[in-house]
């Protein structure tokens, strides 16, 4: 499809800037949400050029109590619970995978199949299916109101495990013979082979795993109670709740900024691999 | 360095056997061909011996020390496979340093034997490379620094050169079989290219559907082929099959034509005459009614049918020959060149 007409040109381009602009005013109006005062927000029109409170907005809302009269921990706190959050389920999930995808792939032991297909079905058991039971076993475990209770019962991934075994049955059999003939025991051959030759696969599935961490919703809701260990998601929910007079928009939108930068952040870092992992095919 | 030793070795898959009671002894520092047809059994010989295979019975010994239950990397081998396997992660030096490492050898001395090897094989400028920035033949020769830097007492290579262009490969094969003679390395190398077994091979194991045909030099093969197979393999173009009847020390071909040299065999035969040891004689017996010539240049094949049957005779003559299509030319052979095979059992008749 490469014509050089200049009105399809002209056609494909405003096809695409219409796109973007609908994707980004969204986005466009909470940053500008969030460099208002509060009393300005309330008033209609809302304002679509950014005022001069972005600073104000910015201290209070990371630094400062958030939302004015209510109990709500602090957003740098959201957002390193978050950030934790979202780092233990996505390595988590990376190498609990990795290594029952190795397991499936290169060990001959009995009922193989059967272990790929029992995980395989765990895909019909998100989490939200499971999760009356599965808050029983975390609370059971003294695990609510922790990292851990985050994070486990997130981190068991059948998708991971599939896309890896995928991965691995592409690596010719010569490279496990020839690292065999090297020497190398199978966890020698897992680190010095396989990891390296999974590389863009494993960046790429970090990073849809981090935003998938990120972006939880009801299992942090469900098992914390402590204002200290709520998560970003979580809160910007809550802050439109919380107050009992109207919404304070700059703020819940400043919370909304900060909690886009992370996921943002990890996407651009890992752009190159991330398309890489996606389409390389050769290995 | 170490003789090999292949007794009764017999491989089976599931029910399946593909390797028939195998038994072969390799000398030290003897370079071995193994040929046959594609799915004879070729790379699962191999395999086994590299212990990449499990032995289904029997038992192979390197050096004094039988192999069977060793795990390949203390077997004290090396092997070069047909598409290489180098590591696309690693440098070209990673490649060949990583055997090294495992066992734990002295940084100093892995950089020395990796120079050593890239010195031999001219590979030193490509050092620092990924195999993927390598042209195919730079790789070949990655893949056998990769086995020489191991200094192993066996060599295996699995049609080391089937990836290889018609040129690069008589190359390769040349630098290959210098190589080995200078190391000095027991080496046994699969091909299904007769002429590569040809050129390489101190002496040649040729298989066939799991059986083994025939193990020698490849002058005996040529001389004197224990079995039809290895007759019609060995040599090319390959040879000429006229049923015959014997007896008494003559053979009477198809068209009732006669030879004298028939040996001890008597009833039908079938009579083996390779294309280059037809002699042109105008009063000749046997007379082949021409169909087609083929040009080669220094020599010309002559293609027709033995007269009077339909048994499809060729004849590789010196020079340039013409002649129209349908013209008789006559042949001789000497009794020397004449190979009687039973045709019941595919065996050489012996003289
Ligand atoms: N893993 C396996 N399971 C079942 N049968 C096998 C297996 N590997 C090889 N075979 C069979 O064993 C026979 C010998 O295979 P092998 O690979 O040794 O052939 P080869 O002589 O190397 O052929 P080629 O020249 O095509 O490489 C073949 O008939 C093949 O189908
Ligand atoms: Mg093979």
């Amino acid at each position: 499809m490469i014509e050089n007409r200049p009105i399809l040109n002209i056609v494909s381009h405003v096809v695409l800037i219409f796109g973007v602009l609908i994707v980004a005013l969204p986005i466009w109006i909470t940053f500008v949400a969030a460099t208002h005062d509060p009393v300005r927000m309330t008033q209609a029109p809302i304002p679509m050029l950014p005022g001069g409170y972005f600073w104000e907005n910015f201290k209070q809302t990371l630094f400062g109590g958030g939302l004015s009269g209510t109990e709500t921990a602090p957003v740098w706190r959201m957002l390193l619970n978050s950030l934790f959050m979202a780092l233990m389920i996505s390595f988590g999930k990376i190498a609990i995978s990795l290594l029952s995808a190795f397991a499936i792939v290169y060990f001959k032991f009995p009922f193989r199949m059967g272990f790929f297909w029992l995980i395989f079905i765990t895909l019909m058991l998100p989490v939200e299916v499971r999760i009356l039971p599965t808050f029983e076993v975390v609370a059971d475990l003294g695990m609510l109101n922790s990292y851990w209770g985050l994070s486990i019962p997130l981190i068991a991934s059948a998708t991971a495990t599939f896309m890896f075994r995928q991965v691995f049955l592409t690596i010719p059999d010569e490279m496990l013979e020839s690292a065999r003939i090297d020497g190398a025991g199978p966890m020698r051959f897992f680190w010095d082979i396989l990891i390296p030759l999974s590389r863009t696969n494993i960046a790429a599935l970090f990073v849809i795993l981090f935003i998938y961490g990120w972006n939880q919703y009801l299992w942090p809701l469900l098992i914390t109670t402590e204002t200290d260990m709520t998560t970003i998601v979580m809160s910007i929910k809550q802050m439109l709740e919380a107050a009992e007079q109207s919404p304070q928009w700059n703020i819940i939108m400043m919370t909304a900024l900060l909690a886009m930068i992370p996921p943002v952040f990890v996407v651009v870092a890992m752009q190159r691999l991330f398309v890489q992992g996606l389409t390389e095919t050769d290995k | 360095m170490a003789s090999i030793t292949l007794k009764d070795l017999v491989k089976t898959y599931g029910d399946v056997e593909v390797l028939h009671h195998v038994d072969g002894a390799i000398e030290d520092g003897e370079f071995i061909v193994i040929v046959g047809p594609s799915g004879c059994g070729k790379s699962t010989l191999l395999r086994m011996v590299a212990g990449l295979e499990t032995v289904t019975s029997g038992e192979i010994r390197i050096g004094e020390k039988v192999v069977n239950q060793l795990e390949p990397a203390d077997r004290d081998i090396a092997m070069v496979f047909q598409n290489y396997a180098l590591y696309p992660h690693m440098s070209v030096r990673e490649n060949m340093a990583y055997g090294l490492k495992i066992r734990k050898i002295g940084k100093a001395e892995i950089e020395r034997r990796v120079q050593e090897a890239a010195d031999i094989l001219e590979i030193g400028p490509y050092l620092d490379r990924k195999p993927r920035q390598l042209s195919g033949g730079q790789r070949q020769r990655v893949a056998m620094g990769r086995a020489i830097v191991r200094n192993p007492q066996v060599f295996l290579f699995d049609e080391p050169l089937s990836n290889l262009d018609a040129k690069l490969r008589v190359q390769m094969r040349l630098e290959i079989r210098k190589l080995q003679q200078r190391l000095g390395v027991t080496s046994i190398y699969v091909t299904h290219d007769q002429v590569e077994a040809m050129t390489l091979g101190d002496r040649l194991m040729v298989l066939n559907g799991g059986y083994v045909e025939q193990f020698g030099t490849p002058i005996e093969l040529y001389d004197r082929p224990a079995t039809l197979f290895v007759a019609g393999f060995i040599g090319s173009p390959s040879m000429n099959f006229l049923p015959a009847t014997a007896g008494g020390g003559a053979l009477i071909l198809g068209n009732g034509a006669s030879l004298q040299g028939a040996g001890h065999a008597s009833g039908s035969v079938t009579l083996g005459i390779r294309p280059e040891h037809l002699l042109p004689d105008e009063n000749g017996p046997i007379r082949v009614s021409v169909q087609l010539f083929e040009q080669l240049g220094a020599n010309t094949l002559v293609h027709g049918v033995l007269e009077g049957t339909e048994t499809d005779v060729v004849a590789s003559l010196p020079g340039h020959v013409s002649a129209d299509p349908g013209t008789i030319m006559g042949f001789t052979a000497p009794a020397k060149d004449l190979h009687v095979f039973d045709p019941a059992t595919g065996r050489r008749v012996e003289e």
